[in-house]
């Protein structure tokens, strides 16, 4: 005997009807299928982290310069000896001794302790904080909870949250992703007449002679050979056992089928229904029971298995009778031209009809041999697969020559259901400005049938193809290929800049194209020849695919569709890309694609392992996406720039404080408040906005995916907000020292004539500083819950309360701590400061003004805006 | 401020009573019967919807937030300005950089110059002050906010702590010992205390009669009380509890005897408590001496010809310093200082003005809303 392809057993066969086998490991280590489509698992960051990184550069050079030039300042302002060491203020003899450059250098370093507050290292904090706790309202969303498989959401990453809200491309498997991946049968045509089974349950049992409706009538024997072909022309096999399950529940099956194709089991199931049931394979005998509750037995005598090249199988059996039967089922298109052509015709129709709904459609067909006939076949058939070389091809020929005059019965409809809602999941991520590409190892047929049917192509959308059927076998193909890359892209791009000018979103408006393409084709495009050519017309492949807003990718290898994404990846302006997939082919797919969605499915649990989120169901994604990616993005780069905001104008008036110390390095506020102005004072009120907020209720936010648009590429992080809040930021230091400076001008600002010292100056604007912050976050928060309420009066209560505790106790060096704190202790510079500065009547009055000041520019912004919008919805109006 | 209140509607199941408790005990649906499921807790927390209050800020809600604080902050401004204005302060400067000033002379002193350099500067009040007087030192070009000054000093051995005051902190480097003797006060602040002393008389027909001037009360309460502590031992004679302790370098007195008073020696000496309170900026000025009002018939400080008599021991031409003496009478908001009420008055007239346009605004805006609602 030969050894085949169909003698490998595969990573998780089961072994069966035997005790033991011999075999020979092959295809071992990194040659397995999984090894091969394995990719290193790479850190993946987020957009926002990178402009995180953006941004810290900026402040990272404005810390730089600003202890460049208070060195700089410093040296010129001590050129003049008496600035330098005043009779008042000696140095001490080590101060004086070091060197000149030395000197300089901890300068520098001193400027750049005194300013480092500006790079908010407490901002990775409260990211990470954000991001975990945020994460958390992924799980327990109960909205993305199935009862079918009892499960919610998982986040695997709390990295990518904000990622959610950025994603312009979507990459989708469609076999258990938008579909169910379970197939049912749902209807059949014999000789040009519709059976159809009026409920649509798998429940075959209760249905064994149950009602059928039938449309029309075949003949009664011509019913019996199509259900008996579909009992016989298959690879399923019986698997008994699960005793212990069958005495609980289903006491009559004892046994489940498998197959390597769901189809299948399918026919199997939908045959059962009609009355023949399949009971096994024994000794080469299959054995059927038929309608009347009769076991007929069936020699097999070979199987030409299915290969995608044929698109076909078929199984010669022989009868108890002796007949010898063949019988073939196929896709329409290998099957019609094998037939006799005057059968063709009322077939076709219920096939075409059935293609268009969506449903896989498989023809069936039979003859009857001779003996004659089949000893020569046998021979024939045996000869190939002893053949030693071009075993394939041989074998393909003989199949050829076999499956040839065949008599056509007629077709099934088997039905992989799509998922619930995902036709509304589809349209409504385009709505928000979504590509969705679909990335599958089916067939294209099929897959088109479903993409019709989730609404990724709609009627109007014009398909262009670029498949191994158009492009053809030829030698030419790359020249043919070439051509139509050509023409499309003519069509595509050269031609639109009529209409330029149009918003993002004009492609709605105009003709809408989708692009299909297969895996031969793409690799034939990706690694075609080595000229130089080849790259451009990689490029303009890629500038096609752009423009579609749909692309259907079929007969993928796990690896292609990982090219695919990586493709898109790196275009220009590099996009943000999704896949989502629920099996183990679509794991390197989700591994490369900025963020990997796994889909809780039937195909085990692979995908939801090496995703970053999993969900059970593909429809949860609008929700995933509309509403908290876009919240999460919204939450993040608000908290990032308020971060760096609040930095500055924290660190600025101690900037500005050295040009009237002397570049001393004198610290404006107390150590104390340094300290903890990032770790207490203003750290809740911003984890609790990015925790909690929503400018937009969750419920609309998923009713209209327009506002997905809002936030793309990474609106709230451009370089013009980031400038705007530095300008903010710069401003209000800017008040507040300069403020607080003219009122100092006069220090004596109590009624009893006594005057504020320098502390008193750095706790006025320090207050005025933490109130002005705390509330412009305030200002920002469009969504007040009693946490927000608590968290912001709550740090400024606290704020006061630890004002005047801190300065109501003189600090003594025997308490317990203060060794720890020593020298922070040991100063009583702030007692009663605090105090004395609310008793003052101008501090007050002086306070109140600065904080309203630095928020006036805010709230005129506001205000403009909103005019701005009602006078842009009037104007909409008139139009 | 339009406000939108909107308790959610609460899911299915979960009473509203529950509002706001998050990760509360409040499991939702209970149809899972099995308590093991691992469905999402139906809590207001867990689904994001708690009840929100959700402002917006319109044009309609802000523009009177606009005339108001504008209303508010015109007469406040106007109010501190006048109240500003009204009080009296008169400045003279004694550096004596000017040859023909009669401090000239006195330029160049040094710390130790005994006797003191005198020098009288006779001046003329054109109004009289009312109420109580407040009289100043201010210096000029004196950086009391350098780092190394400011951190200059010992908080510990200023509160009476006894090991302190032998072993001073390190920060007081350079002056930290004299003569391997701990120094007290020991520090670059305290080493630089003011010492010129100011006199000032009334001259009426060429008789000088001196003003009373008071040296109490011009520190803060709790800074002279808690904060301040001369060393404690046995019995009150400061010398034997400052025993073992030098001077600062440039004083001319150690510090027991700054005073002839008890209760204003030593440390709690408020002069030096208020040279002690370092200042905000180069440029400043701290309270000298207070001239109480006597009696309700007569101005404090009647407008007339006066003298200030200076002993001039303290050197500030070397840093190009400069001293003044204020005069200064008090109000409410403390001294003289216009920049409070102008900034009142100018904020409060923006809110007024902006105000008024964006209503303006809003306006022609409102009647084309309502112009465009008639064709629809």
């Amino acid at each position: 005997r030969s050894l085949g392809p169909e003698n490998l057993l595969l990573k998780g066969a089961t072994l069966k009807n035997t005790k033991k086998i011999y075999g020979v490991a092959v295809y071992t280590g990194m040659e397995t299928k999984m090894a091969l489509n394995y990719q290193g698992k790479s850190q993946k960051r987020s957009a926002v982290e990178k402009s995180i990184n953006a941004f810290l550069i900026v402040y990272l050079c404005i810390l730089l310069s600003k202890a460049t030039v208070c060195t700089t300042l410093k040296y010129v302002w001590q050129s003049n000896p008496f600035n330098d060491e005043p009779w008042y203020n000696e140095k001490t003899k080590k101060e004086r001794e070091t060197f000149k450059v030395l000197r300089m250098f901890t300068d520098f370093l001193s400027f750049m302790v005194l300013f480092n507050f500006i790079i908010p290292v407490s901002m990775y904090v409260t990211v990470e904080m954000q991001k975990f706790l945020g994460s958390f309202f992924i799980s327990w969303d109960k909205e993305m909870y199935d009862e079918e498989i009892k499960e919610g959401a998982l986040v695997n990453t709390s990295d990518l949250n904000e990622e959610l809200g950025q994603v312009e491309y979507v990459f989708t498997d469609k076999t258990g992703t938008l579909t169910e991946n379970s197939m049912e049968f749902i209807e059949c045509c014999i000789d040009g007449h519709k059976y159809k089974d009026c409920i649509s349950e798998v429940d075959g049992f209760s249905q064994t002679d149950g009602p059928l409706k039938y449309y029309g009538k075949a003949e009664k024997s011509r019913e019996e050979l199509f259900l008996r072909a579909l009992c016989l022309c298959h690879t399923v096999q019986i698997k008994e056992g699960d005793q212990v399950d069958g005495l609980i529940g289903h006491t009559e099956r004892k046994y489940t089928y498998i197959s390597s194709s769901p189809d299948e089991i399918a026919l199997v199931k939908g045959a059962e229904k009609y009355g023949f049931t399949f009971l096994g394979l024994e000794n080469d005998f299959m054995k059927i029971q038929n309608q009347k509750n009769e076991t007929e037995m069936y020699q097999l005598l070979h199987v030409l298995n299915f290969d995608p090249v044929r698109r076909r199988m078929s199984v010669i059996v022989r009868t108890t009778m002796g007949k010898l039967l063949l019988f073939c089922k196929g896709a329409d298109s290998s099957i019609f031209p094998r037939v006799q052509q005057e059968e063709i015709q009322q077939t076709k129709i219920h096939v075409d009809r059935n293609a268009m709904d969506g449903y896989r459609t498989l023809c069936v067909a039979f003859k009857e041999l001779t003996q004659k006939e089949y000893d020569k076949i046998d021979r024939q058939l045996n000869e190939a697969k002893m053949a030693l070389q071009d075993r394939e091809e041989k074998m393909a020929k003989v199949f050829e020559d076999t499956e040839a005059d065949m008599h056509l019965i007629g077709a099934t409809a088997v039905e992989d259901r799509l998922q619930e809602q995902s036709a509304e999941t589809i349209e409504a991520l385009h709505a928000a400005g979504m590509k969705v590409w679909v990335l599958t190892g089916d067939k294209m047929e099929t897959a088109k049938s479903t993409c019709y049917a989730c609404r990724l192509f709609q009627t109007s959308t014009e398909l262009l193809e670029l498949t191994a059927k158009v492009v053809g076998e030829s030698e030419r193909k790359e020249d043919r290929l070439h051509e139509l890359l050509m023409e499309y892209h003519k069509k595509l791009i050269q031609d639109v800049p009529k209409n330029r000018g149009g918003l993002k979103r004009s492609w709605t408006l105009s003709q809408e194209y989708g692009l299909i393409i297969d895996g031969a084709t793409l690799s034939l495009i990706l690694n075609s020849s080595q000229d130089s050519s080849s790259s451009n017309y990689k490029n303009i492949f890629l500038q096609i695919c752009l423009k579609c807003t749909a692309v259907l990718c079929c007969r993928m290898a796990p690896l292609q569709k990982a090219q695919i994404v990586r493709m898109v990846k790196n275009t220009k302006g590099s996009p943000i890309t999704l896949s989502i997939g629920d099996g183990a082919n679509d794991v390197s797919m989700i591994l490369e694609a900025h963020v990997g969605i796994g889909i809780k499915g039937k195909e085990g649990r692979q995908a939801s392992r090496n995703s970053d989120y999993a969900v059970p169901k593909f429809k949860h994604l609008r929700k995933l996406l509309l509403a908290h990616g876009h919240l999460y993005y919204v939450r993040i780069a608000h908290l990032v720039q308020y971060f760096f905001y609040k930095n500055l104008c924290f660190i600025l008036p101690q900037f500005l404080y050295q040009f009237f110390c002397g570049f001393s390095q004198q610290p404006l506020y107390d150590a104390a408040y340094l300290t903890m102005y990032n770790i207490c004072f203003t750290s809740l009120p911003i984890l609790a906005y990015s925790l909690l907020e929503q400018h937009i209720s969750i419920d609309t936010l998923t009713s209209d995916p327009q506002l997905y648009m809002k936030v793309s590429d990474n609106a709230m992080l451009q370089w013009r907000p980031f400038l705007y809040w530095t300008f903010l930021g710069a401003f209000e230091g800017l008040v507040f020292f300069f403020g607080v400076y003219f009122l100092f001008q006069n220090s004596s600002l109590e009624d009893n004539g006594k005057v504020f010292g320098n502390w008193t100056f750095g706790t006025i604007v320090f207050t005025v500083l933490v109130f002005t912050v705390t509330l412009k976050l305030a200002l920002d928060t469009r969504f007040w819950t009693w946490m927000n309420h608590f968290v912001i009066w709550g740090s400024l209560a606290f704020y006061v309360f630890f004002s005047f505790f801190w300065g109501g106790v003189i600090w003594q060096v025997s308490f317990l701590f203060s060794v720890v704190l020593l020298p922070f202790l040991k100063q009583q510079r702030m007692y009663f400061v605090f105090a004395h500065m609310l008793t003052s009547v101008s501090t007050w009055l002086a306070i109140i003004l600065l904080i309203f000041i630095s928020l006036f520019p805010e709230i005129l912004l506001i205000v403009l805006k909103n005019i701005k919008e009602k006078n842009h919805q009037v104007r909409n109006k008139m139009v | 401020m339009a406000v939108n209140y909107s308790a959610k509607e609460e899911a299915d199941g979960h009473p509203s009573g529950g509002v706001g408790v998050p990760g509360g005990a409040a499991v939702g649906g209970g149809s899972g019967g099995a308590g093991k499921t691992r469905k999402p807790d139906n809590t207001a927390f867990k689904q994001q919807r708690l009840p929100a209050w959700q402002p917006i800020l319109t044009a309609g809600t802000v523009l009177p937030a606009f005339f108001i604080i504008g209303l508010i902050f015109i007469p406040i401004g106007i109010g501190i300005f006048v109240t500003s204005n009204n009080i009296r302060e008169y400045e003279i400067d004694y550096t004596g950089t000017d040859p023909s000033s009669p401090c000239f002379k006195c330029l160049n002193v040094s710390w130790d110059s005994i006797p003191p350099c005198t020098c009288t500067i006779n001046f003329t009040l054109e109004h009289s002050f009312e109420s109580n007087v407040f009289m100043y030192y201010g210096l000029s070009n004196f950086y009391q906010n350098h780092r190394r000054y400011v951190k200059s000093r010992d908080d510990s051995q200023l509160n009476g702590d006894n090991s302190s005051l032998l072993n001073p902190s390190k920060e007081c480097e350079p002056y930290r010992t004299n003569e391997d003797k701990p120094i007290a006060p020991c520090g670059a602040i305290a080493n630089s205390m003011f010492n010129d002393t100011l006199e000032l008389y009334r001259i009426d027909n060429d008789t000088r009669i001196p003003i009373t001037l008071i040296k109490k009360g011009i520190a803060w309460w709790t800074d002279k009380n808690v904060k301040f502590r001369n060393p404690t031992g046995d019995g009150n004679n400061l010398t034997a509890l400052f025993q073992g302790t030098t001077k600062p370098v440039n004083w001319p007195k150690p510090v027991y005897m700054l005073d002839s008073e008890p209760d204003n020696n030593g440390f709690i000496n408020e002069d030096f408590i208020v040279w002690m309170r370092t200042a905000a900026l180069p440029t400043f000025r701290k309270l000298y001496r207070l001239i109480e009002r006597k009696d309700n018939m007569q101005p404090t400080l009647q407008a007339g010809k006066y003298s200030l008599d200076i002993a001039y021991n303290y050197p500030v031409h070397s840093f190009d310093g400069r001293k003044r003496m204020i005069l200064s009478t008090i109000s409410w908001m403390g001294g003289k200082n216009p920049f409070l009420g102008i900034a009142y008055i100018t904020v409060g007239s923006i809110c007024f003005f902006l105000g008024v346009v964006l209503l303006i605004i809003h306006h022609k805006y409102g009647n084309r809303n309502t112009s465009a609602d008639i064709p629809n």
